[in-house]
């Protein structure tokens, strides 16, 4: 996308200007982990929505707990905001910069410090790649569940902001189901520990509250992941479909079955024959939709299903239905899945991925709407949809460099997660809120829910320093939400009035 | 409709912020004993009940707080279906608000995951009397923090839930229960050697003298797991695990005070002095123990987790129920229950004392 100006400030003036920042971090970090010159600051001006692009005023790369317990501190001593990043592939502006803030990357955070294979559990820093972490415990016959397509490269302190999720999550459950232990280091500088070593801790479920929170409540600086057994045997079997409506069949025929699969995958035509012209793992061009359904467990139990559900696939009208008949031809058919957005790059110079959910039944009615659209907008969409949980991907297709284009596509996204509220679902299944959505929230909730959200926010930090302007929007209506507990001096949350 | 039917509790709860009443929320009286007792003004949901919407299909079900476990339990049982983290009732009146509220999980816990871990959506009536909704009836869905599996464990004292929506999961095929005597630290191996392996394990206990290892799954599944790990089979295993999880077995029946010690799974035992039950693979140990409070959280901690004292001994009142948190967290409890309940109506001190 276009270079796109990000148009969130924040209000509140730094007590420092920038030179003195400078200064003040430099004399409490090593040289090389203060950057503050415009080309050393270009990489962190956006994460991969590239169209909201703000250059920060200084970037921070700390290397120890201690190091961001000072940097917090003083941030928050001179009421300067602070943006914690880890690779930056969100995919809905949630690490944008605000150009009076710093951006604190914790790129350098890499380690892994300890694996536990009796207790099953790893703890890691939070600049550790996600598949690193599966790598490291395989050899225990372990692996971290939660599988986010851009898992080579993102890092695990970004997933628990974003509680992400993947495509496995129907039956391994999202990031937070998958964490035992987060510390936190909190806009005050102070080092939390939420969750433990334990299944549970006393008192509030803080740990589910901080997955998924986008970056706004604290700076997650380590974190305890739960690894589970290797499947014994996984194996994938390809339908093919002459008509959207009885793949969306065969999913609900599948469950309705007592199978709960690994992965349910479903793709439409333009998304099949993008990913067969550029991968070439031997799709059905002419379906009108595939499935791609994963089953792991035991050895016997996967046979015992694989059977089953090549039969039901059969039943809902499958024109072809093919097992995968080793590693080989299991990993062509994922790669095709995978390929799903790469792939859009031939179709056209852009594409714009949305990510909404919506009860499975409404699907046929969804992707109808969906079609309706695509001709009123004049822009082809092409849909990649994890079937099993109900988390769509629409991918618009369009070109930055035609007048109009950007605009209409961000009116047509807006228009699909307006449907998907309609039949019931969310706005975000897995990308996180951002500043992408703000407007959407309001569609999803309503201003007494938003002023919740504040209210939470405000717990963890008071002078709303902590990755300001995402997340959540203003409520429309603004008079209960001044009415929240302001401390001191704190002018922050009402600052925020001026995004909406 | 839905909201006709909630008004008189909406109503119920202005009426007490407006005369800075507290009130203590109650569905059906069995989890009564579970936290620090309190003498505030009843808020009665038990009639605020009924399945709002259930497709098997979906894997997801809304019912009403009050309305009754065994009922919810009964349709998803029509279904082939299950609440997966296996929730104890104790008692006939228990209902869903309850168990969400007190957080707790069965047997299963270990392996399908917790109560919170379930929870995709609730609706509140908070502190300033609106009805919030949170979450939603769908798998994933991350719009807004999940201030609904908040609501889990939080004993009430965030807000009275309306609504909870849950995922759900299909009935497992078939089922065995294996038995094999040991010792407790080589039971604590045992298990937790198994649950790091491809197997259909689905619950796993120790009782002083045997170690309990539960399969659930596709019948070839259970059949080559029951090979590989051995042992001699349960003649009821659903009857076992039912008294493990509503603590009918021999063990609970006691009336020295009954701690409840969350702790990593593959600790070593812990030296205290009592009677033991361990389950969820070392996880949740149960302990009936006439040691001090301060001791045994003490050693909680060092070990790592926390101690409960789930039940009390006979005229004990004074313990408090949960370990308290670290200062920083505690602080956090502070400020989240101003954020939801700013004039502290709801179970004040059921959790935490002055909380």
């Amino acid at each position: 996308m276009e270079n796109k100006q990000f148009s969130i400030t924040n209000g509140t003036e730094p007590a420092l200007d920038k030179n003195k920042l400078v200064s003040r971090l430099r004399a409490i970090l090593p040289r090389d982990a203060v950057l503050y010159e415009e080309e050393d600051l270009r990489p962190y001006e956006c994460d991969a929505l590239s169209a909201y692009r703000k250059l920060p005023m200084i970037v921070v790369l700390p290397s120890t707990i201690e190091q961001v317990q000072t940097i917090m501190r003083l941030c928050f001593q001179e009421k300067v905001p602070v943006i914690a990043r880890g690779a930056g592939t969100g995919l809905s502006g949630g690490v944008t910069p605000i150009g009076a803030g710093v951006v604190l990357s914790l790129a350098k955070f890499m380690s892994i410090l300890n694996i536990d294979p009796l207790a099953r559990t790893a703890v890691v820093q939070p600049g550790v790649r996600n598949l690193a972490i599966s790598q490291a415990v395989a050899a225990h016959g372990l692996y971290y569940a939660p599988d986010p397509s851009s898992q080579i490269a993102c890092t695990i302190g970004g997933n628990v902001a974003e509680n992400s999720g993947g495509v496995h999550c129907l039956k391994y459950g999202l990031t937070v189901h998958n964490v035992r232990k987060v510390k936190i280091v909190s806009m005050e500088g102070e080092l939390i520990t939420l969750g433990s070593d334990a299944l549970d801790s006393s008192g509030y479920d803080l740990l589910a509250l901080i997955n998924g929170s986008e970056g706004m409540l604290g700076v997650v600086v380590e974190v305890t992941v739960k690894l589970i057994p290797i499947p014994a045997r996984a194996q994938v079997v390809l339908a093919a479909f002459d008509d959207v409506v009885n793949a969306g069949t065969a999913v609900g025929n599948i469950i309705g079955a007592g199978i709960i699969p690994a992965g349910l995958e479903m793709m439409d035509k333009l998304a099949i024959q993008a990913a067969e012209d550029f991968a070439q793992v031997g799709y059905p061009t002419d379906a009108e939709a595939i499935l791609l359904c994963e089953l792991d467990g035991t050895n016997e139990e996967v046979s015992e299903q694989i059977l089953v559900v090549c039969e039901i696939m059969k039943r809902s009208g499958a024109t072809d239905v093919r097992s995968a008949r080793d590693e080989a031809e299991r990993e062509a058919f994922w790669k095709g899945r995978k390929a799903a957005f790469p792939a859009m790059g031939r179709l056209a110079p852009d594409y714009y991925c949305m990510d909404g959910t919506i009860p499975r039944k409404h699907l046929p009615y969804v992707l109808r709407r969906m079609a309706e659209l695509s001709i009123e907008y004049e822009l082809r969409v092409a849909n990649v949809f994890h079937a099993g949980d109900g988390n769509l991907h629409p991918l618009i297709l369009y070109d930055a460099n035609v007048s109009g284009e950007l605009e209409r596509t961000e009116a047509f996204g807006g228009k699909i997660l307006e449907l998907c509220i309609e039949v019931g679902g969310s706005i975000t299944g897995e990308h996180g809120v951002g500043i992408e959505k703000l407007e959407q929230m309001h569609l999803q909730f309503n201003d007494e829910e938003l002023v919740q959200f504040h209210a939470v926010k405000h717990a963890f930090d008071p002078m709303g320093l902590l990755n300001p302007g995402k997340a959540v929007p203003t409520p429309k209506r603004c008079s209960e939400y001044r009415q929240l507990p302001m401390k001191g001096k704190n002018k922050s949350l009402q600052n925020s009035d001026q995004h909406a | 409709m839905n909201q006709e039917i909630s008004e008189p509790l909406q109503q119920q709860v202005l009426h007490a912020i407006k005369t800075r009443q507290a009130l203590q929320i109650q569905g059906g009286g069995s989890k009564h004993f579970i936290g620090q007792p309190t003498d505030a003004t009843l808020l009665d949901v038990s009639g605020h009940r009924g399945i709002v919407s259930y497709d098997p299909v979906e894997l997801v079900i809304t019912a009403r707080a009050g309305t009754p476990l065994r009922e919810l339990e009964q349709t998803l049982h029509e279904a082939n279906q299950i609440l997966p983290f296996e929730p104890p009732h104790f008692g006939w009146g228990a209902t869903l608000g309850g168990t969400i509220a007190c957080g707790l999980s069965g047997p299963a816990r270990s392996f399908s995951g917790s109560a919170r871990d379930y929870v995709l959506g609730v609706k509140v009536i908070n502190g300033r009397g609106e009805i919030l909704n949170f979450g939603g009836q769908v798998m994933k869905n991350v719009a807004g923090y999940d201030c609904s599996r908040l609501m889990a464990g939080a004993m009430g004292t965030l807000g009275v839930m309306l609504e909870i929506s849950l995922k759900v999961l299909p009935k497992q095929a078939a089922e065995v229960t294996l038995i094999n005597q040991t010792s407790l630290s080589l039971a604590l191996k045992m298990m937790n050697h198994w649950a790091g392996k491809s197997l259909p394990l689905s619950a796993a206990c120790y009782d002083g003298k045997n170690c309990y290892l539960r399969l659930s799954g596709a019948r070839t599944a259970v059949k080559s797991a029951r090979q590989l790990i051995g042992g001699e089979q349960h003649s009821d295993s659903n009857a076992f695990w039912q008294t493990i999880k509503e603590h009918q077995h021999p063990f609970f029946q006691s009336s020295r005070p009954l701690w409840r010690l969350s702790l990593p799974a593959e600790r070593p035992a812990i030296d205290l002095p009592g009677e033991w039950l361990i389950d969820w693979c070392g996880a949740q140990r149960w302990l009936l123990s006439d040691s001090s409070a301060e001791v045994i959280r003490e050693q909680a901690q060092q070990a790592g987790g926390h101690a409960t004292l789930f039940r009390r001994g006979a005229n004990e009142t004074t313990t408090e129920t949960f370990q308290r948190p670290t200062d920083g967290v505690m602080q956090l409890h502070r400020r989240l229950k101003q954020a939801f309940d700013p004039t502290g109506i709801f179970n004040p001190g059921r959790l935490f004392p002055n909380l």
